[in-house]
């Protein structure tokens, strides 16, 4: 039984890995047919190529600009959102967790088509604008925003509401004592729907789609390769990814561990 | 209490960018381009029923094998010690860390006549199989980028059990299925429920994984859709109807879904 476990684990693993290493290891193709099948060699071509190469660069910063401008608004918008849905009484906090919880259930291509055509009509409404960097970041910030309240809520929920009062009993104004009581208590929670946000917004393709008009981020970029041919260099940017990744990954929980290390030691001190 | 005031920027935010926009594509899908009211785009609908059936039974079989995948793997997670749990599920996250674009680019060089799978069942003396643009790649598309969906409520719900009532149905003389059928399953349904349908709706509505992995000829919704309001056809009303249907039938399945759930044990959720 333990070893028939062990096959199918290493089966699935197979299955959810395969596709990423192809992925890799043809970045590393040396090839100039951009053959996606056929192995000739080593090379770093590819990524040189891919630093000369003006599109995917342009994409690559207007996908890191839309991710840190709308996980910021999204994180701050969605913060403060928390803090007011947590003070709400029971029936005005089910209408609001409803209206949060729509677009995470909602199909994404009706969320996409949906906004295009607020865009679409407001840009007209307006006169001379068009659909771009600004209406991606709106788009953008919208959908993260559920994700954002719903990591801070829960650590609202945890803390004890009359640290707050009490700052404010022995003299702190309010909006000091938000900084200097509250946020450090939901501090984790914010974190992580930060982190969040920036990682929904860097790969999302479906609602960018609809609402960038001509504007490319990588996502869109990608896609318009694939209808021909994707180039090696479009490998060699996710492998350079998949990799920053995979670091951030392995230092976000080396952290998370030395935390609990440190946590469980400092128990046994005061314990002992 | 002040707290409130904190969603009111929230909640404006909401009303301009999902509500309106959902009212947006409900005026589109009721009139016609001139803006009088009319029916006729959801009849029209009735005309693409075909492309209905598709995606609903690709959907239900990529959900059913995704399901008869992911429950033994969030089992045998579950089961594992402590410190390894959190390491294979990582393993199981890090896949969706590339791109969804690029995977599923991915299983197009896997699947191809002259593809990777092909040229290894040559090598082995099996003869080619044709895979791509077919309906199994498809399902293998939709599987292969939604199994984690399934996995981590299914996980989640599976680790919080108590073991001591797998033991005591053991120790009343339950066979190993019979524990199964009759206490494992029972108690993780919130989890298959939740893991149902994040997985569904996403793979229901897709439109790149058909047009990628399933040639011209496996139209689905999403495509559909895609077709109307950035496509060949241009027609935001028709394509604001096939939405609007859409998410009714969504809402549908979730409705006929949430009535096999108790209600009272809320499981699921990603675990972060």
């Amino acid at each position: 039984m333990k070893i028939l476990s062990k096959i199918y684990m290493g089966l699935v693993f197979l299955f959810l890995y395969a596709p990423i290493l192809v992925l890799i290891v043809f970045s590393f193709n040396d090839t100039d047919t951009m053959s996606r099948s056929v192995w000739s060699g080593f090379s770093l071509r590819w990524y040189e190529r891919l630093f000369q190469d003006r599109m995917i660069l342009d994409a690559l910063r207007n996908t890191l600009l839309i991710a840190v401008v709308s996980a910021l608004l999204s994180t701050v918008l969605g913060t403060s959102a928390a803090i007011g849905i947590n003070g709400m009484k029971r029936l005005p906090r089910r209408l609001m967790m409803n209206i949060t919880n729509f677009p995470m259930v909602n199909p994404e291509i009706v969320t996409g088509v949906s906004m295009m055509l607020l865009f679409v009509f407001g840009a007209r409404a307006l006169g001379g604008l068009s659909l771009g960097m600004g209406s991606m970041i709106l788009a953008h910030t919208t959908f993260c925003l559920p994700y954002v309240i719903l990591s801070v809520l829960p650590k609202l929920r945890q803390m004890d509401g009359h640290l707050y009062e009490a700052a404010q009993d022995l003299g702190c104004p309010p909006v000091p004592s938000f900084f200097k009581v509250v946020l450090p208590e939901i501090m984790p929670g914010v974190v992580t729907g930060m982190i969040m946000a920036f990682t929904l917004s860097i790969d999302d393709f479906v609602i960018s789609y609809f609402t960038s008009g001509t504007t490319q981020t990588l996502p869109i970029y990608i896609y318009s390769m694939t209808r021909k041919r994707v180039s090696p260099e479009i490998n060699a940017l996710s492998t350079l990814l998949f990799g920053a990744v995979l670091i951030l990954l392995l230092v976000v929980n080396l952290r998370q561990a030395r935390d609990k290390r440190e946590q469980k030691a400092r128990r046994e001190e005061a314990a002992g | 209490m002040k707290a409130k005031r904190a969603a009111v920027p929230y909640g404006i935010w909401m009303v301009i960018f999902i509500i309106v926009p959902m009212l947006l594509v409900l005026y589109f899908a009721f009139t016609t381009q001139e803006g009088a009211f009319t029916l006729q785009n959801i009849a029209t609908v009735g005309r693409y029923s075909n492309v209905f059936v598709r995606s609903i039974w690709l959907g239900a079989v990529a959900t059913a094998v995704s399901l008869l995948i992911g429950y033994p793997v969030a089992y045998i997670i579950a089961r594992t010690r402590a410190c390894w749990q959190s390491v294979l599920i990582l393993l199981v996250i890090l896949p969706m860390w590339m791109n969804f674009l690029l995977r599923t680019y991915a299983w197009m060089t896997l699947l191809e006549d002259s593809g990777l799978i092909n040229n290894l069942l040559e090598a082995l003396g099996l003869g080619r199989v044709h895979m791509i643009n077919t309906q199994g790649a498809v399902v293998v598309g939709m599987v292969y980028n939604y199994v984690p969906y399934m996995i981590f409520p299914l996980y989640s719900v599976l680790a919080k059990m108590d073991p001591s009532v797998i033991e005591a149905a053991q120790d009343l003389g339950a066979s190993q299925a019979r524990v199964f059928w009759r206490v494992v399953l029972p108690m993780s349904m919130p989890g298959v429920i939740s893991g149902i349908t994040m997985v569904f709706v996403p793979a229901v509505s897709t439109f790149i994984i058909s047009k990628m992995l399933g040639g011209g000829a496996n139209l689905m919704i999403g495509d559909l859709i895609d077709m109307q309001f950035l496509g060949s056809s241009y027609n935001p009303n028709l394509g604001s109807a096939i939405s609007l249907v859409l998410m009714v039938l969504i809402l549908i399945c979730m409705g006929i879904m949430n009535q096999f759930d108790d209600g009272e044990s809320k499981g699921g959720g990603i675990p972060l």
